[in-house]
C-alpha cells in the first residue's frame, strides 16, 4: 500500500506540473472522488448528441453510489468518462473529474491509463462478451496485474489464484486455467470481479454488474460487493436501472434524466421522500412482492427523450403528469438542481410544499 | 485438442478419396464425351507409327478398355504400392507414388511434378510472405485510422489492385522495369540451392504482381476485421484494465480479427500451391500450373490429372493446417 501511495504522488507531481492551468476555481476537493460540471458530447452528423450535460456528484472512500435513470440517461457514458475511455476523436469531454486530488479530464491520456485498472476500475454488464474468448481467465487476471506491478508471471498466477478464492471460484488453482466460456456467467462475473480488483482499486466503477445474470446469482454478486468493499475500503459507484439493487448497496442515489442530474440524495431520501415526479415514476414502475397481485404497476408514460433534441425546459416536462401546475414554466426553462433538504438535492419547478403534497396524497399510497 | 485434430485428419483422408475418385472419374469421362474412342488415345499414345498390333498394345498396357473400377483401382494402387505396365514382353516399373506417363514424352507423372513444384512453391510462397505483411498492416492501419488520407488512398489502391487482371499488372510491370527502366533482368526461373540470390532477383516481379491482387484482398478483410473487433466488449474491458494502446490492438484486436483471416488464406495457398497459372504464363515460368495447362491444351490425361489430384491434396493439407491453427487460436473451437 505504502509503495502505491508514493507512486501517486510522484504522478501527482508530474502532473502539476506538465497539466494545463484549469479554470480559477479549479482546487484540489476534499473528496475522495469529485465530479463537477461534467459534459460528455458526442458531434454526430445528425447534430450534438449531449449524453451528459452538467453532472456534479462525490464519493468518499468505502460508500457506494447507485446512479440510477432509464437506457440512454447516460449512465454508462458517465462512467466511461470517468475511466477516460472515451476516445478523444470523437467525443467532447468538459468539466473535472477530481480522484484523489488528481484531474482526469485534463489529465494526458497516458496518465489517465497508468491510473485506470489500479486506481479505478470496472466490471461490466456482460461478462461473456467482456472477456476475451481467445485467452484464459487466468491469463487475463494476469495481464491486469502485471501492468500495473514490476513481477514476474509466477507470483501474478499466483496472485490471480488468490483473487478467483477470494471472489469465490471453487478450485481457483484450477479454473484459472479455463477459458471464459467454459465458466457459468455468475462465475464469469465473479472473474470479472477478481480481475476488476486485482489491483486494490480505490474506486470500483459496476455498470449493472448483475443485469445479464440470474435472480439468485444476482444476490449472491451484490453480497460479493459488498463484502468486498468491507474489505478494500474502495468507494463504488452502482450503475443500473434496477432500483432494488441500487436500495440493497447504496448509501448516495443520484437518478439520471436525459444527461442530467434530476435528484441525489441519500438513499433514504429517494425512497421515503423522493422529490422528483420521475423518481416517482421509476418507483411506480418497480414490481414489489409485498403488494397485491392484481394492483397495476404504473409505467412512466411516453419514451425518453432524444439526446440530440431535448425537450426545452425541463426535459422530463412532456412526461410529467404535473408539468401544467407551473402555468407553462416547465417547458420554457430549465430548473436547476436547488437542495430539497440538507443534502437532498432536486431539479423540479413544481413548489416544494406542492410536491410534498403530490407525494403524500397521490404516490405514496399507491406504492 | 488431440481429439480434434485426429477428427481432422480423418476428414482430410476421406476428402482426399472423394477427390481423387471424382477427378479420376471426370478424366475417365471427358475422352468418351468428347467422342474420342480409347482407339484415339492410343493412337495419341503412340504418336506417328500407328499399326494395329501397336494399339492394341497401348491399350492392354494402359488398361484403356478396362471397367472404370479396375481402373480406378489401378490407379490408386499405382499411387501406394506402384504399378506395371506390360508391353508385349517387356515390363515397365513405375514406383510408388505413380500416377502414370505423361501421353506425350512418356514420362512419369510424378517425376514431371517434383520437378515442375520448386517454381510453383518458391512464387506462391514467397508472394504469400509479401501480401500477408503487406495486407495486414494496411489493414490494421487502415481501420485504425478510418476515414484519413491514408485509409482512403489505401482501399483506393486495394480497389485496383482487386480489380485489375494478374496479366495486366505483370505484363505492365515486366515493360515498365525490365524493358524500360532496365532495373530487372527479365525474370527467368533459377534454382534457389545455386544462387538464392539469382533466385529471388528473378523472382520478384512475379511475387510482387501476384501479392499486389492478394495484398488488396487481404488490407480490406483485415480492415474490415478490426473495424469489427476493435468495437468489442472486450477491446473496452482491455482499455479499462489500463492496457496501452498497442497491447490493445494487437494482443486483443489483431488476435481476434487474424483468426477468420487464416481461413481464407489456407484455401488461397493451397489453391496457389497447385499451379498460379496466370502467373506462370504471364512470366513464362515453367511450374505446375503451366503444366496443367499443357496436359489439358495438348489432351494429355495423365499429366492434367497428375497436377489436378496435387493441387487438391495441397488444398486440403493447407486446410488440414488451418483447422489446428484455428484451434489453437480459438479456444471454443476445440470443443465443436
Amino acid at each position: 500500500m505504502a509503495r502505491k501511495n508514493d507512486k501517486r504522488d510522484d504522478e501527482m507531481r508530474d502532473g502539476t506540473s506538465t497539466a494545463p492551468a484549469g479554470p480559477a476555481d479549479s482546487r484540489p476537493p476534499s473528496s475522495f472522488l469529485e465530479v463537477r460540471d461534467l459534459r460528455i458530447h458526442f458531434p454526430t452528423d445528425d447534430g450534438l448528441v449531449k449524453s451528459v450535460d452538467g453532472l456534479s456528484f462525490q464519493l468518499e472512500r468505502g460508500k457506494t453510489l447507485g446512479i440510477v435513470g432509464e437506457s440512454g440517461s447516460g449512465k454508462s457514458v458517465t462512467s466511461l468518462g470517468i475511466l477516460g475511455l472515451h476516445n478523444r476523436r470523437n467525443a467532447r469531454v468538459s468539466g473535472e473529474i477530481w480522484l484523489d486530488g488528481q484531474e482526469l479530464v485534463g489529465a494526458s491520456e497516458e496518465q489517465v491509463r497508468r491510473l485506470r485498472g489500479r486506481d479505478m476500475a470496472m466490471i461490466f454488464q456482460d461478462p461473456l462478451s467482456s472477456m476475451h474468448p481467445f485467452y484464459t481467465v487466468g491469463h487475463q487476471i494476469i495481464e491486469a496485474y502485471r501492468i500495473h506491478n514490476d513481477v514476474t508471471r509466477k507470483v501474478a498466477r499466483k496472485h490471480a489464484i488468490d483473487m478467483l478464492g477470494r471472489v469465490g471460484i471453487p478450485r481457483p488453482d484450477r479454473r484459472v486455467d479455463d477459458y471464459p466460456h467454459q465458466f457459468s456467467g455468475g462465475m464469469r462475473q465473479r472473474a470479472m470481479i477478481a480481475m476488476a480488483l486485482s489491483c486494490d482499486p480505490e474506486l470500483l466503477i459496476a455498470d449493472e454488474p448483475t443485469t445479464a445474470l440470474d435472480v439468485t446469482v444476482q444476490a449472491q454478486i451484490l453480497d460479493l460487493l459488498r463484502d468486498l468493499q468491507r474489505e478494500f475500503n474502495s468507494a463504488i459507484i452502482m450503475i443500473t436501472h434496477d432500483l432494488g439493487v441500487v436500495a440493497e448497496l447504496s448509501d448516495d442515489i443520484l437518478v439520471m434524466y436525459g444527461g442530467r442530474c434530476v435528484e441525489y440524495g441519500t438513499v433514504d431520501d429517494v425512497f421515503h421522500a423522493p422529490e422528483h415526479p420521475y423518481t416517482w415514476g421509476l418507483l411506480g414502475s418497480m414490481p414489489r412482492l409485498d403488494r397485491e397481485r392484481s394492483e397495476r404497476l404504473l409505467p412512466i408514460k411516453g419514451t425518453p427523450p432524444s439526446l440530440i433534441n431535448l425537450p426545452s425546459g425541463c426535459a422530463f416536462n412532456p412526461r410529467c403528469a404535473y408539468a401544467e401546475l407551473n402555468g407553462g414554466k416547465s417547458t420554457e426553462e430549465r430548473p436547476d438542481l436547488r437542495d430539497a433538504a440538507p443534502g437532498h438535492r432536486v431539479a423540479c419547478h413544481l413548489p416544494a410544499e406542492k410536491r410534498r403534497q403530490i407525494w403524500n396524497d397521490e404516490i405514496a399510497p399507491k406504492l | 485438442m488431440i481429439r480434434y485434430i485426429i477428427r481432422r485428419l480423418l476428414v482430410a483422408v476421406l476428402l482426399l478419396a472423394i477427390i481423387s475418385l471424382v477427378t479420376f472419374g471426370i478424366f475417365f469421362l471427358l475422352p468418351k464425351l468428347a467422342g474420342q474412342s480409347t482407339d484415339d488415345l492410343a493412337a495419341r499414345y503412340l504418336g506417328r507409327e500407328v499399326t494395329p498390333e501397336g494399339l492394341a498394345g497401348v491399350k492392354a498396357k494402359l488398361g484403356l478398355d478396362d471397367p472404370f473400377l479396375v481402373r480406378y483401382w489401378e490407379f490408386v494402387q499405382g499411387m501406394f504400392v506402384g504399378q506395371e505396365y506390360k508391353f508385349g514382353t517387356s515390363i515397365t516399373e513405375c514406383p510408388a507414388p505413380c500416377l502414370g506417363y505423361s501421353y506425350r514424352t512418356n514420362e512419369p507423372v510424378f517425376d514431371l511434378l517434383l520437378d515442375r513444384a520448386p517454381v510453383t512453391f518458391s512464387i506462391a510462397l514467397g508472394a504469400a510472405v509479401l501480401w500477408l505483411l503487406a495486407g495486414v498492416t494496411i489493414g490494421v492501419i487502415s481501420a485504425l485510422k478510418r476515414g484519413s488520407v491514408f485509409d482512403r488512398a489505401s482501399m483506393s489502391a486495394a480497389l485496383a489492385g482487386v480489380s485489375l487482371p494478374m496479366f495486366f499488372t505483370g505484363l505492365v510491370s515486366i515493360w515498365l522495369i525490365c524493358r524500360q527502366l532496365k532495373l530487372l533482368p527479365t525474370p527467368r526461373y533459377h534454382e534457389f540451392l545455386d544462387n538464392p540470390a539469382t533466385w529471388a532477383q528473378a523472382l520478384i516481379l512475379p511475387w510482387i504482381t501476384l501479392a499486389f491482387l492478394y495484398a488488396a484482398m487481404y488490407a480490406r478483410l483485415t480492415r474490415a476485421g478490426m473495424l469489427e473487433t476493435m468495437g468489442e466488449d472486450y477491446i473496452r474491458t482491455a482499455r479499462a484494465k489500463g492496457l496501452p494502446e498497442r497491447t490493445v490492438i494487437t494482443r486483443h484486436g489483431l488476435r481476434s480479427a487474424l483468426t477468420p483471416i487464416i481461413t481464407i488464406f489456407g484455401l488461397d495457398i493451397g489453391l496457389l500451391l497447385g499451379g498460379a497459372v496466370i502467373t506462370e504464363t504471364t512470366f513464362s515460368f515453367a511450374g505446375l500450373g503451366q503444366l496443367m495447362l499443357q496436359g489439358i491444351t495438348r489432351s494429355d490425361l495423365p499429366v492434367a490429372l497428375g497436377v489436378t489430384m496435387a493441387t487438391g491434396l495441397f488444398v486440403i493439407v493447407a486446410n488440414l493446417v488451418v483447422d489446428i491453427l484455428y484451434a489453437v487460436a480459438d479456444p471454443r473451437v476445440r470443443l465443436a
